[in-house]
């Protein structure tokens, strides 16, 4: 019964307030991905773009003292990374899905053997957690649902990833689009990475994502690929994670951890269920790389 | 056709098996040299890095047996991933399958009164159901509402991790540990006995072959084999052809999460004895098992060569481990790069190569009709 006095206690606007700190790079992440999805390019690599963010922008902030140059080099370095990603599925046209397994599977080794020598060391100069980037977010949520539906580069975007070979037949160039929508994608899951280490928890642990970028792919679903929706669904998700925290002064820590996860399958079938709107939602071309000639 | 610099290239769709077998070794050898430019931008010389895989696993006669320790999951686990991937079943879950094993052998051997010979086939067979329907609910969900089950089985990995490291801190904490997260150990029947002087548990080794050559025969020589293979290269051809896409993805999945748990019980029943946190039980076996299934190009009984050489790999990180001090996660390294290239030189599958030099073309009219009617042909086929 603890437990509910202290949810009487704590005021919503506090929850809220702790939920936008790990909803944060949520948004960020999930804003990323449904770019880089809405050009018709899953990316399931966004647990390893933001462990290199999380890692490149903490040493960056270590070395330099400013956290902001932190944020810059993990974006770069998620950038990067994505890069990989874009060379491999389009380019080479290999399976999207396990090329972005692969790219976590190499971003959580790679800043794993890096970051050896850098855990457990304090940032002197954090980041505040909400004050900054959360506004950020929302305002580039916003600036990117204007630019999908109302901006010819939204056009461009949504009809690629809908219907390649029209959008070659009318002189788009598909395979720079789709660069460029998946290199943006890891600029932002990069930088929600650099959040993680640079604000929310200033220091580097190795594996620190613990498994949301997993969950920045299924935000992408479940807010429909809209980058206005996925503001609510990132903070739902946040505080859902604040509560696995929060209640673990009740509760055993191991189910509360698990909640988050089991919450995903359970939105997704809840998406699906709603009368196939979400198929529709999908953009036509997920997950197929295109080729000239092909239907 | 295209050419490049004196060599050709030649369309061909049906790859021989020397070609995929080079086309494989020329992606590993890829990844192991950029593996070599990141150990040498760590500041460990790569060639130090590779005499120490070589000579530490592969020439000391102590450390050559440990390479067939995590073979022995990668094969079962492999085995089913390759198996769900032919009919185009996208399973993540292997790793959380792999836990759902454990947790229900641990069930069997720690908490019931099965008697000692009964013991081992006890667990061997909950820990296959218990993986079966860790599988179950993705593909469920898959089939009746077409959610992605990518997402899902991954999900999946998560709720079982958490599930055991719960199962280990809390209610089946063992008495007689006291302060360490494990249960206790098990009783003598439900040990694996070991080939001698080794920790290779053969009874399970033994067992992920007789599956692999099960599961090449069930592809190849039988109907359900056949609808799979269908359904894997065109769903729409499956429909035409009236196979029921729900029984034969049910059934794969069960059987690709029902081999993910065997690998499960292998681990505590031959290696741990007990059930302990989830990082150590399986080090990452059941997400390596996909590059193991990848690399054999669905062929089941090259699963057999896969799994001993990710095992080699496994091996490799522990005595970098030890002797150039590298932290654990190399092999997460290695094994993300193998898999970038492995996915990366596929397209070359499909190519023919031939020292072609640009002059000898052009001294042989003779070839020019037929170059023509073949890329006529190709034209035709794609």
């Amino acid at each position: 019964m603890e437990v509910i006095t202290w949810l009487l206690e704590s005021s919503l606007a506090g929850i809220l307030v702790r939920g936008l700190a790990y909803g944060t790079p949520l948004l960020w992440g999930s804003l990323g991905e449904i770019y880089a999805e809405r050009a018709g390019v899953v990316n399931l690599g966004v647990e390893g773009m933001m462990i290199l963010g999380a890692f490149s922008g903490f040493a960056t902030a270590h070395v330099t003292g400013n956290p902001v140059a932190g944020l810059c080099a993990a974006g770069l370095i998620g950038a990067l990374a994505a890069l990989l990603h874009a060379f491999f599925s389009i380019t080479l046209r290999a399976n999207q899905y396990v090329s972005g397994l692969a790219l976590s599977m190499f971003g959580l080794g790679l800043s794993g053997l890096l970051g050896r020598g850098w855990e457990g060391i304090p940032l002197e100069r954090p980041l505040p957690e909400v004050t900054i980037l959360a506004p950020l977010g929302f305002a580039l949520a916003v600036v990117l649902w204007v630019v999908l539906y109302h901006t010819r580069w939204g056009i461009i975007l949504r009809t690629t990833g809908e219907a390649p070979a029209a959008a070659d037949a009318l002189g788009i160039n598909v395979i720079l689009v789709r660069y460029v929508a998946v290199v943006f994608g890891g600029l932002l899951a990069g930088i929600a990475g650099g959040f993680l280490s640079v604000a929310y928890r200033p220091s580097w642990t190795e594996g620190m994502t613990s498994g949301i970028g997993w969950i920045v792919v299924a935000l992408a679903i479940f807010a429909s690929w809209d980058p206005l929706k996925a503001i609510w669904t990132s903070l739902l998700f946040g505080v859902l994670f604040h509560l696995s925290f929060r209640l673990q002064t009740w509760i055993p820590a191991e189910p509360l951890q698990m909640m988050p996860f089991a919450f995903t399958i359970i939105v997704l079938t809840a998406t699906a269920r709603r009368s196939g709107r979400v198929r529709q939602a999908a953009p036509e071309a997920l997950g197929l790389p295109y080729v000239r000639g092909e239907r | 056709m295209r050419q490049l610099g004196p060599l050709r290239f030649e369309h061909d769709p049906e790859s021989s098996l020397t070609r995929t077998m080079f086309v494989s070794a020329l992606a590993i050898a890829a990844a192991f040299l950029v593996a070599g430019l990141i150990f040498w931008a760590y500041g460990v010389d790569p060639l130090r890095a590779y005499r120490v895989i070589l000579v530490d696993t592969l020439a000391d006669p102590r450390a050559l047996p440990e390479i067939f320790v995590p073979a022995i999951p990668l094969l079962l686990a492999g085995i089913g991933l390759l198996l769900a991937f032919r009919a185009q079943f996208y399973n993540i879950g292997a790793e959380g399958q792999l836990l759902a094993g454990t947790i229900a052998a641990t069930w069997i051997a720690v908490f019931t009164s099965t008697p000692g010979p009964l013991m081992l086939p006890m667990m061997f067979i909950t820990g296959f159901l218990a993986g079966a329907l860790w599988g179950l609910l993705p593909s469920l969900l898959k089939l009746r509402l077409n959610v992605n089950e990518v997402i899902t089985t991954l999900m999946m990995n998560y709720i079982a991790l958490y599930a055991v490291s719960w199962l280990v801190t809390g209610p089946w904490k063992g008495p007689s540990v006291r302060g360490f997260a494990y249960t206790d150990t098990f009783p003598d029947s439900a040990w694996l006995p070991y080939l001698p002087g080794t920790r290779i548990h053969w009874p399970t080794l033994l067992l992920g072959i007789a599956l692999a050559i099960l599961v090449a025969f069930l592809l190849n020589r039988t109907r359900f084999g056949f609808e799979i293979r269908v359904q894997g290269h065109s769903p729409e051809a499956a429909r035409y052809a009236g196979i029921n896409p729900l029984r034969t993805t049910l059934l794969v999945m069960l059987i690709s999460g029902g081999f993910a748990g065997l690998a499960g019980v292998g681990e505590v029943a031959g290696i741990h004895h007990k059930l302990l946190d989830p990082s150590q039980v399986s080090l990452g076996y059941g997400y390596v098992a996909i590059i193991a299934a990848w690399l054999a190009r669905g062929n089941p009984l090259a699963v057999i060569v896969t799994a001993v050489f990710f095992g080699l790999i496994y091996s490799s990180g522990d005595v970098m481990q030890v002797s150039l001090q590298m932290p654990a996660r190399v092999t997460d390294v290695f094994n993300g790069l193998i898999l970038f290239f492995l996915i990366g030189s596929e397209r070359l599958l499909h190519y023919r190569v031939r020292w072609m030099p640009a002059a000898t073309n052009q001294t042989v009219p003779a070839t020019l009709p037929e170059e023509q009617a073949a890329s006529g042909r190709e034209r035709w086929k794609s």
